[in-house]
């Protein structure tokens, strides 16, 4: 069960393309470069010039357990744009080399997304690139475009919204994101509509020493519904690469909101160099009745520091959080979510699978908290946790905080190690050890991979197996 | 097909086998018999490659190939199969996907193309039919929460999927009633042809009541100590070892 290794990152490839920059470092001055850059309203200006006075009055959180090498941020560009920037009206228009891109990643930007029937944003570095299906979805009033788009087309819905869940006074990384976030995706479904397609966007990091300040709006407005699915690559490269992105979802009285992820991101080589720092602020609000489900598949970053949470305000409302977290080599995870119970008879469920393997360090961390007013309040918390060999960590750090006495909370972990029983018998059924694991990785992680949408449960199970390939021999 | 000779094994420095030979040929069904602890699940082990067991001395042939050199997944792909004493639960993953996987690996070892799911649904359902089982155990996870009889007949299943030059039945009689006993061993002969081999590891004369052996042997401290046909087995159920070890001890 030993031999560390791991087949190398098969998205580690960089594509040349000019890249717009700015120069390194930040302050006031690169805060509003990048808002004039976006051609941003004074207004949007004026959010960002605050969140960043308010970013230099706080020090990086550091009670996760990870070990962060020290960021200097001074020394990360805050913004990048691929060329040209200007409108695109078809794919003849995109650059040749950004489709090879897009093709090598497998995404699936031209005809074969009409077959799909899934929409995407495609956000290459910090632009987005193009938006497909956009008239589709317009005909049932649907908006579903770039955040830059968003601030110069829906500015009422943007004052509304942004920020209402994910204020920039949350924590270290959600100031820093509200201050110099590049683009990002927004969504509104309006009223009773349902959302006829998956909504996607791929996120792909690309210039150089670029941090990636991502942000997400989603609001499902009454009665609405909508499946939404986020799914990263980055290049290989050997400096580390911070990304700090915010998502934000807004779930009114009666809708749902399903919100998918795939994190692929570089992970660094065997021996731990280079890899994403992936510092994730993930919130969504439910109104009554609202139901929100969380499902994420983590496989890639140096470190993942992540925790997609739901705020049950409104009675009778559902969050949900399924999760698989997988770590090989070096790579460390902290992540988990926060269940924050306010209305009555509000429900939540966990659902929290850690593989570890390599060296790596896997923590799963949770809040379930049930406020005085959440009568009947319920909630049922399973973590498991699979080691695979004897050299990594999965720890578990789940907090209870229990206010209301009608309140029924459980809480259910296991901890176990792929046995060599199970191995023998797979081999002896004519499959390579490193099927084998595959196998039984994705046959533990099976109920929460069947929480994802059908295509992207198909990409989610390669995804596990790659990721550990070469891990047990 | 199999040829071992003077095979020795050992776990943790401690020798298992000391010296075994046995011959297998296409069509015939042998028996190996013996007191607990005598290593007859270590042979089985060992033949398939199980890595807690070091082989110290000796060789074995599988088909004209060396069987020990070989990795324990391409033991299986050429052909043998392993009836396992304590089938192995891993969770989540559907019989129906674990026997896909394993028989279109078994495939593209041949140079045969993958089953297609409708292909494969007809081959399990078929296979399922040899041992009664119940067709909803092939959408639940491998062995879990299957009860002791299902199991067995889960692994006779497999072997009918696999369709093995040689089956290494390792027990697989032990804790099952009159009824599962029946129905288990009359898949394993419903599958015996003359073109494979069966070796069958029992306890019990009963079992071979429906697997009529070609020969028994008897295993004992790691060495074959006496060979004959079936009639062994029925002087053994009815005089127990004794004579045979005190024979041995005598030697």
């Amino acid at each position: 069960m030993e031999q560390i290794g791991g087949r190398e990152y098969k998205y580690g490839f960089t594509t040349e393309i000019e890249t717009e920059t700015i120069p390194k470092g930040l302050s006031e001055e690169v805060v509003r470069l990048i808002s004039a850059k976006k051609g941003e309203p004074e207004w949007m200006t004026e959010r960002r010039l605050k969140a960043y006075r308010h970013w230099l009055t706080l020090e990086p959180p550091t009670w996760a357990h990870l070990t962060i090498p020290e960021i200097d941020f001074q020394d990360i560009i805050y913004y990048a744009a691929p060329r040209p920037p200007k409108k695109l009206g078809s794919m003849d228009e995109v650059d040749p080399e950004l489709k090879r891109t897009f093709e090598k990643l497998g995404i699936p930007l031209e005809e074969q997304m009409a077959l799909a029937g899934v929409a995407v944003d495609a956000v290459m570095d910090s632009v987005s690139v193009k938006t497909t299906f956009k008239e589709t979805l317009a005909e049932k009033g649907i908006v579903f475009c770039s955040m830059a788009e968003a601030i110069r087309d829906y500015p009422e819905l943007i004052r509304k919204y942004l920020g209402s869940v994910v204020p920039h006074t949350d924590n270290f990384y959600a100031a820093l994101n509200a201050a110099v976030f590049s683009d990002g995706s927004f969504c509104y479904i309006p009223k009773g509509v349902r959302c006829p397609m998956e909504l996607s966007t791929y996120f792909r990091i690309n210039a150089a020493g670029t941090g990636q300040f991502e942000r997400t709006l989603i609001v499902a407005d009454e009665g609405a519904y909508v499946s939404y699915l986020e799914g990263c690559t980055a290049p290989q490269r050997d400096e580390n690469q911070l990304h700090a992105a915010v998502v934000e979802i807004v779930v009114e009285r009666d809708a749902e909101v399903k919100y998918s992820t795939v994190q692929n991101w570089y992970p660094g080589d065997r021996e731990g160099r280079g890899g994403v720092y992936n510092f994730v602020t993930k919130r969504g609000l439910c109104r009554e009745n609202a139901r929100l489900s969380w499902t994420q598949v983590e496989t890639g970053s140096a470190i993942t520091w992540k925790y997609p949470s739901c705020i049950l305000a409104g009675d009778n409302s559902v969050g949900e959080f399924y999760s698989v977290a997988m770590t090989n080599n070096f790579q460390q995870a902290d992540t988990g979510t926060k269940m924050i119970h306010v209305g009555r008879n509000t429900r939540s469920r966990i659902v929290s699978k850690g593989i570890s393997a390599g060296s790596s360090q896997n923590s799963y961390r949770g809040l379930v908290r049930v406020a005085k007013a959440a009568e009947h309040a319920r909630n049922y918390s399973q973590c498991d946790s699979l080691l695979i060999g004897d050299r990594c960590g999965a720890h578990t750090f789940p907090v209870i905080d229990v206010r209301n006495r009608t309140a029924v909370v459980e809480h259910e972990a296991t901890t176990s190690k792929i046995s060599e029983d199970q191995l023998f018998y797979c081999n002896q059924r004519g499959l390579t050890t490193e099927d084998a694991v595959g196998l039984i990785v994705n046959g533990y992680a099976r109920e929460v991979l069947a929480k994802l949408p059908m295509e992207f449960a198909v990409e989610a199970q390669k995804l596990l197996a790659l990721q550990l390939e070469g891990s047990v021999g | 097909m199999l040829s071992v000779k003077n095979l020795h094994a050992s776990v943790d420095g401690k020798e298992i086998l000391k010296g075994i030979d046995l011959e297998v040929k296409a069509g015939e069904v042998h028996a190996i018999m013996g007191p607990n602890g005598s290593g007859k699940s270590t042979l089985a082990s060992v033949l398939a490659g199980n890595e807690k067991f070091t082989v110290t001395a000796g060789s074995a042939e599988f088909l004209g190939r060396d069987l020990l050199s070989m990795p324990i997944e391409e033991r299986a792909r050429l052909g043998l199969f392993l009836g396992f004493q304590y089938p192995v639960e891993i969770p989540g993953v559907t019989m129906a996907n674990f026997m896909k996987l394993a028989v279109n690996e078994h495939r593209k070892y041949r140079g045969e193309e993958p089953l297609t799911a409708g292909q494969f649904l007809k081959l399990m359902r078929e296979k399922s039919a040899v041992v009664e089982l119940d067709s909803k155990l092939t959408s639940r996870a491998v062995n879990e929460g299957f009860s002791g009889g299902e199991k067995k007949k889960n692994e006779i299943f497999q072997m009918a999927m696999l369709d093995p030059k040689l089956a290494i039945l390792d027990e697989t009689d032990s804790g099952l009633d009159i009824d599962a006993l029946r129905i288990v061993a009359t898949g394993v002969t419903r599958l015996h042809t003359p073109q494979n081999a069966t070796v069958v590891i029992t306890h019990y004369q009963r079992l071979l009541d429906y697997i009529v052996p070609d020969y028994v042997h008897v295993l004992y401290k790691g060495r074959i100590i006496h060979s004959g046909d079936k009639t062994l087995a029925l002087k053994l159920e009815k005089e127990g070892y004794d004579w045979l070890i005190n024979d041995y001890r005598e030697e």
